[in-house]
């Protein structure tokens, strides 16, 4: 499934700048708001869940290489996070819902 | 484009030069190693054979395409074209169903063949678009020579920034300087407190190693190790403190320093799980008291010097094989991720 259609199901916001969401196919993810597990525990291509918005998810995003952060409960970074996240071609989106939920309808869409 | 490409495309009369030549292996390598489920669109817009003429009319003016799978349940029986619906309304046909004018005995790709496969259709038959189905014959996408087009030169693209990046290592740094001991030394210093600019020397060091020919592994392993000894710098030196990384044909040494507070019991300091993060690091997501542990998995050989009130000094270094040196080639097969 490509980045471009998990946006469209989980309705997600582009918080970063537009790309060729049909062009990014995430594998696997990961959830967690500790950086230091994201850091272990996340391989590269996979997508992250996190309540966290601050520029350090930007740095363990392009240092894991995951292929976009979904940043749940509204949690809203900072302009200078966006730019900066720009800048290393990382993509953050955004929902309302919960962490646990996004997981969860992660899963279902077969992002295992 | 190559020349098969012209071909199969039908466009012709142009002399093909050494450089074309060059290129032609490449994308008719790509259209080899491209299978046709890489590149056709996933986005199906289906019709049903008793639809009618108007409606396909609809269905092409308003999902801007030029033809559409029909599908009786879930067999594909037909496919209909802008040019049938052109001889349906020239006909005044506009309410008859969609079997008087469709296309019945389809020509389908499958999803597991390559690109060049569907190319050869495409030079063969004349026709615009192709269906793609599975091993069970379920339509799973469309293709057309613009999908094709696209997905080619995505790939050559992709090759192109790989073979840039390639260039640009500085592989000569070590192969061409002859001396009996060659380094680089990257050194940062880093702010205490300072979490916006957290990661970003890590992410300065992983790049020049990307740059300096070390394989995609090698640069993430170096990057983690240090951006968890950059972040222990911010979240608990007094003062801040020196990152420096030394680069050497056969080993990387990452060191860092600081000034103070340094650590009471290292031991304690190696548990998984143990931390001394302030409320304000642990806000964010640090203080998990994983920083060392996953430093210890990403590097051969790890010491701690650490006086209390005096200060911390870390240690890493990791080996280089003979092989893994910075001569490995971008595409190393990745072993799993740390």
């Amino acid at each position: 499934m490509t980045l471009q259609e998990l946006i469209t199901e989980l309705d997600l916001i582009v918080l970063t700048a537009p790309r060729d969401f049909v062009a990014v196919t995430p594998r696997g993810g990961y959830a967690s708001d500790l950086l230091s597990c994201v850091i272990a525990g996340a391989k590269p291509g996979n997508i992250w869940v996190t309540i966290q918005s601050h520029m350090n998810v930007v740095a363990v995003a392009a240092l894991r290489e995951v292929s976009a952060v979904i940043l749940t409960e509204n949690a809203r970074p900072e302009a200078d996070v966006i730019e900066k996240a720009n800048q290393e071609n990382v993509i953050l989106l955004g929902t309302r819902e919960p962490s646990y939920e996004v997981a969860g309808k992660l899963w279902e869409l077969g992002i295992q | 484009m190559s020349s098969t490409l012209q071909e199969l495309y039908g466009r012709k009369g142009r002399t093909v030069t050494d450089r074309d030549a060059q290129e032609i292996t490449r994308v008719e390598e790509v259209s080899y190693e491209l299978k046709t489920a890489d590149v056709m669109n996933r986005d199906l817009k289906c019709l049903a054979p008793t639809d009618t003429m108007r409606e396909v009319f609809e269905l092409l003016r308003v999902s801007r395409i030029s033809g559409a799978p029909i599908m009786e349940g879930n067999v594909l029986v037909g496919i209909i074209s802008q040019e049938d619906l052109m001889r349906a309304f020239a006909n005044n046909d506009q309410d008859v169903p969609i079997q008087q004018y469709m296309t019945k005995n389809v020509i389908t790709v499958k999803s597991y063949e390559p690109v060049i496969k569907a190319l050869e259709i495409f030079a063969r038959t004349k026709i615009g678009r192709l269906p793609v189905v599975d091993e069970n014959e379920s339509l799973v996408g469309m293709l057309t020579k613009g999908d094709i087009t696209r997905g080619v030169l995505v790939a050559i693209q992709k090759d192109y920034q790989e073979e840039e990046i390639r260039r640009y290592r500085a592989s000569h740094l070590f192969e061409d300087i002859t001396s009996d001991r060659t380094s680089l030394i990257l050194r940062y210093k880093i702010k205490s407190r300072d979490f916006n600019n957290g990661g970003q020397a890590s992410s300065y060091i992983k790049r020049a190693l990307l740059r300096l020919g070390a394989s995609p592994q090698l640069a993430r392993q170096c990057g983690i190790a240090v951006y968890e000894a950059e972040m222990n710098l911010i979240i608990h030196s007094t003062n801040g403190g020196v990152l420096r990384v030394q680069v050497e044909p056969r080993r990387i040494l990452m060191q860092t320093s600081d000034d103070g507070p340094g650590i009471p019991d290292i031991a304690k300091a190696l548990q998984p799980g143990w931390s001394t993060a302030s409320e304000e690091a642990r806000s964010m997501g640090f203080g998990a008291g994983m920083g060392l542990v996953n430093i210890q998995r990403c590097v051969d050989k790890m010491d701690i010097d650490s006086t209390p009130g005096k200060g911390t000094k870390l240690l890493m270094e990791i080996h280089l094989d003979p092989d893994e040196k910075f001569k490995s080639p971008p595409d190393t097969p990745e072993s799993p991720g740390v």
